[in-house]
């Protein structure tokens, strides 16, 4: 009766081996490491050189004095480990001064699991934030900023699809806080462009429309529609998140961890990281970039001294004169792929830029219509501002905008192009700095910062794993105590638990945080209820005078059922903690759910099987379960 | 071993009418207590900025009081943070400065202080996460109400959730009364509480339905008063275990888990309460008896594994 077959018996240990197995990566400690890299994600450091990296480094850290444990090269990185933090920090320093400009430096602390572990797919956890120090910012992506880019752009849409079309219209407005709303002098007119619009504009899928025919006005009405609205933020939100996921790289931050949260919100951790200023820098910056021509037909000195700018131009400053821009944007910053000081061919400094987000195809024709004339990149920068509206704490962002280049385009230019005429080495490197991490499509602002000192982060891991020690000795006396034998079984299911709970954390690579730790030290309360459900309904029986294999087997039966419902509804608890999305919180609901599961596991099906193994086929009088 | 006689024959369901009118008190108290008191809300639902110092000495909190306030921060809150020598100094959002600026100026005026971490948390995302909060409080009883009326019966629902929802009022109470720090960590023990308490009272129900079905002839109340003391000793078992086990973070887990341990705490001891009379009391004053338990019974020993 109890008795397990053979297979069974077989997939259980099979389990717990992969089990240890998975959970092992965490007892090997950390190094202190230093990882090099290429600067550009184009190149990557080749086979060829970098034993000559290697070599160098090498060289360089000797003749520091700098000893270090180990050199390792994995893709196309390096690693170098060291002994202590100090050490750490100094050979950074010196490799970084040592290698100059093409390669980043980043501190790292690399694990020292085994490799066959790491062939199996076995890496220790990720620790969150608050366990081992670092930064965090949680950025709002302004999509408001987007949606006005967008009608901007469809506004221009729409007057050539009309002008084609021969309709005339006495204007297009903007309307608050969105939409456009396009006027006419007849109701004719209203109804040709109706028809018109609802047929060949290119994004007429996006938007809805109204007819308006009141009080001698004539204007049909645009507004995105939700679902457009919806993918507008959606594409900034993914943009916005690859983009900053470059430059965390930039920023040599290995293991950084960039998420989106939410419909508008993008998580940055950025772990050891304790030079803050310089992280929110370069993450920080909110700032787009994009391409524009600059007006020649008209004087921009003039203009200005009049007031009076031309359709479609926008005045600006360039280092002490006016200049004059055409509004379109005609090449996006995100566009971007890789840039990179260099020298133009008759040895000045420039620029080499190649494109791969896409509108390559729209540059290469207006700069192909317009080689000769200056193109201009313009630097957007939102800086938000708050103040008192109604004493309510409003946050408004102040764009602002700066010509960092203006430059002639020789040829029409495709995918692959440089910028020229720049003037100094250091401008050069500055512009391609810029315009390699990759400008963000919206307006970025910090909505919430957190940074952990390391000294914090150590003290709460000793603070988490003293309590699960603690919280651990404490539930297994006590069962021992109370259930003897079972008791001591449902000890090791605990142990079990906690291997699997363990395991499956670094499997998912999901983040420890300390609300994690708190729902581990939770599971091992929760986990032993499931046992004692068990045993208190064996014991019933045995007192009822039921036979001792039956009042077993009873056992485990009757209280199956009660044991998932009870489960489950813990199990809707913990989702809805995962759906409340901040991090902290989202670490405890997976630990909690990942520890129910794993106790439903062990209690039922594990220590089943031990009893099955203990007690099985034996012909037995009495158990040892403390009545 | 044995802690309590299993022939316990506790009248707990005899005791219910007083023990509704103390529930009914003690919960008519905690709201009084969130409406005049409100909840001390902490860093995560008002916004602003939060740093954690520590200073190699015992310090004063008036003389850091003042230090901040001739720097210009009148409005900062001290407080200490586990030990003498660990301070909590929140401030509002400040306009013109940024954080590091804020961070470099804070520090240069404390002296001695040495900076464990910084929070910096907008308005709007402070708010926000106060109305996610409510929300998951409500989706949650919302789910599970649904799941015990399909597992066991409408009227177990009903009771069940009256129950749950007077679990985290009474521990929001207890915060609100005594002023204690409520922040998102505490939130999620609210809500686990909620997960918890239904566990005890899904076990009780269990053994109702058990008992409806083998005992022909005995009054609700008889019924579940035998289901109550039959599983008396799992549940104080159980709730000891993780009443300790949750003792245990309080002692050992440090300040920022202080108001997740204590809001556990009490969650345990009231939830376990409103489990033994609560759900099985209201059941009973819903008109619950045999016949509408036959159905369900039946549906159960057909889905057994």
């Amino acid at each position: 009766m109890n008795n397990y077959p053979l297979w069974k018996n077989l997939l259980l240990v099979g389990a717990l081996l992969i089990g240890i197995i998975y959970a092992a990566p965490n007892l090997f400690g950390n190094d202190p490491s230093v990882q090099i890299s290429a600067t550009s994600t184009e190149t990557q450091i080749p086979v060829a050189t970098a034993t000559q990296v290697v070599d160098k480094v090498k060289q360089l850290l000797q003749d520091a004095g700098v000893s270090y444990l180990g050199v390792e090269q994995a893709q196309e990185k390096l690693l170098i480990r060291f002994s202590d933090t100090d050490i750490q920090l100094r050979a950074r320093d010196l490799i970084k001064v040592g290698l100059g400009e093409n390669y980043t430096v980043a501190l790292n602390l690399a694990s020292r699991t085994p490799k066959w572990l790491t062939a199996l797919g076995a890496y220790p956890m990720k620790l969150g934030l608050d366990l081992c120090g670092g930064v965090n910012f949680l950025l709002e992506v302004d999509t408001s900023a987007l949606i006005k880019a967008r009608e901007d752009g469809d506004v221009r849409s729409i007057g050539d699809t009309l002008r084609q079309a021969g309709i005339r219209y006495s204007g297009i407005e903007r309307l608050r806080p969105q939409g456009l709303v396009i006027k006419f002098r007849d109701v004719d007119s209203l109804e040709r462009a109706n028809g018109e619009l609802s047929h060949h504009f290119p994004n007429r899928a996006d938007y809805l429309f109204a007819k308006i025919d009141s009080g001698g006005e004539y204007k049909l009405q645009l507004v995105l529609s939700e679902v457009a609205i919806f993918k507008v933020a959606d594409y900034a939100l993914e943009q916005t998140k690859n983009t900053l996921s470059n430059r965390v790289n930039e920023l040599g931050v290995s293991e950084a961890i960039v998420q989106r949260q939410g419909i508008n919100r993008i998580s940055v951790d950025l772990p050891g990281i304790q030079d803050t200023a310089r992280a929110k820098e370069i993450i920080g910056k909110t700032a787009t970039l994009k391409f524009q021509m600059a007006d020649v037909e008209h004087d921009a000195e003039s203009a200005a001294i009049s007031g009076d700018v031309p359709l479609g131009t926008k005045l600006y400053n360039y280092e002490g004169r006016r200049v004059l821009l055409k509004e379109q944007v005609i090449l996006q910053g995100n566009a971007i792929t890789y840039a990179a000081a260099s020298n133009s061919q008759d040895g000045r400094p420039a620029v080499n830029v190649h494109l791969g987000g896409g509108g390559e195809g729209v540059f290469h024709r207006v700069t192909a219509e317009n080689v000769g004339k200056p193109m201009a990149v313009v630097y957007v920068e939102t800086k938000p501002e708050q103040h008192l509206v109604d004493g309510k704490l409003v946050t408004t962002n102040r764009l602002v905008e700066k010509v960092i280049s203006v430059a002639t385009i020789q040829s029409a230019l495709g995918n692959n192009f440089e910028i020229t005429g720049l003037g100094t080495q250091k401008y050069a490197r500055d512009l391609a700095l810029l315009l390699r991490s990759g400008a963000l499509l919206a307006p970025v602002v910090v909505a919430a910062e957190v940074t952990v000192g390391p000294s914090a982060g150590k003290a709460n891991i000793n603070k988490g794993v003293l309590s699960v020690v603690i919280g651990f000795i404490i539930v297994v006396s006590f069962m021992m105590l109370y259930y003897r034998f079972f008791g001591a079984i449902a000890n090791m299911a605990l142990l079990l638990n906690l291997i699997f709970i363990v395991a499956i954390l670094s499997l998912l690579e999901a983040t420890l945080t300390l609300p994690g730790i708190a729902g581990i030290v939770l599971t091992l309360g929760t986990a032993v209820d499931s046992n004692v459900l068990i045993y208190e309904r064996i014991r019933e029986e045995l007192r009822h005078g039921v036979s001792p294999q039956t009042s077993i087997f009873s056992g485990y039966e009757r209280v199956f059922t009660t044991i998932v419902d009870s489960n489950v509804s813990n199990l809707i608890v913990a989702v809805v903690l995962f759906s409340l999305g901040s991090g902290a919180i989202k670490g405890f609901a997976v630990t909690l759910a990942i520890g129910l599961l794993t106790s439903m596991l062990t209690a039922i099906v594990f220590t089943r099987a031990v009893v099955n193994l203990v007690y099985g086929k034996r012909n037995v009088k009495k158990l040892s379960i403390g009545v | 071993m044995e802690f309590f006689s299993h022939k316990t024959k506790i009248d707990f369901m005899g005791l219910r009418k007083k023990a509704m009118i103390f529930s009914a008190l003690l919960f008519a108290f905690s709201l009084i207590s969130l409406v005049v008191n409100g909840l001390n809300f902490g860093l995560d639902f008002t916004g602003g900025m939060q740093f954690q110092i520590h200073y190699a000495e015992p310090v004063d909190f008036n003389k850091v009081r003042q230090e901040l306030s001739h720097a210009g921060f009148d409005d900062a809150v001290v407080q200490a943070y586990g030990s003498a020598k660990d301070v909590l100094v929140k401030l509002k959002t400040q306009k013109q400065l940024t954080q590091q600026e804020l961070t470099a100026k804070v520090l240069a005026v404390l002296d001695g202080a040495k900076l464990q971490r910084v929070e910096y948390i907008g308005p709007q995302t402070g708010k926000e996460l106060v109305s996610n909060g409510i929300l998951a409080i409500l989706v949650a009883l919302l789910g599970i109400m649904i799941y015990i009326a399909l597992r066991f019966q409408y009227r177990f629902a009903i009771s069940a959730v009256i129950s749950l929802i007077h679990d985290p009022l009474l521990i929001l109470g207890v915060f609100s009364f005594f002023q204690i720090e409520f922040d998102l960590v505490a939130l999620a023990a609210v809500l686990t509480v909620i997960g918890f308490s239904l566990n005890d009272t899904i076990v009780v129900y269990d053994r109702v339905r058990e008992n409806f079905c083998k005992i022909r002839k005995a009054s609700p109340e008889e019924i579940l008063n035998l289901s109550v003391n039959q599983t008396l000793s799992r549940t104080i078992m159980t709730s000891g275990l993780t009443f300790c086990v949750i003792l245990t973070l309080f002692i050992f887990g440090g300040q920022m888990l202080h108001g997740f341990a204590l809001a556990m705490m009490i969650g345990i001891v009231i939830g376990t309460y409103s489990s033994i009379y609560i759900a099985g009391a209201l059941a009973i004053a819903f008109g619950l008896n045999r016949t509408h338990l036959l159905v369900a019974d039946k549906k159960q020993i057909d889905s057994m594994p």
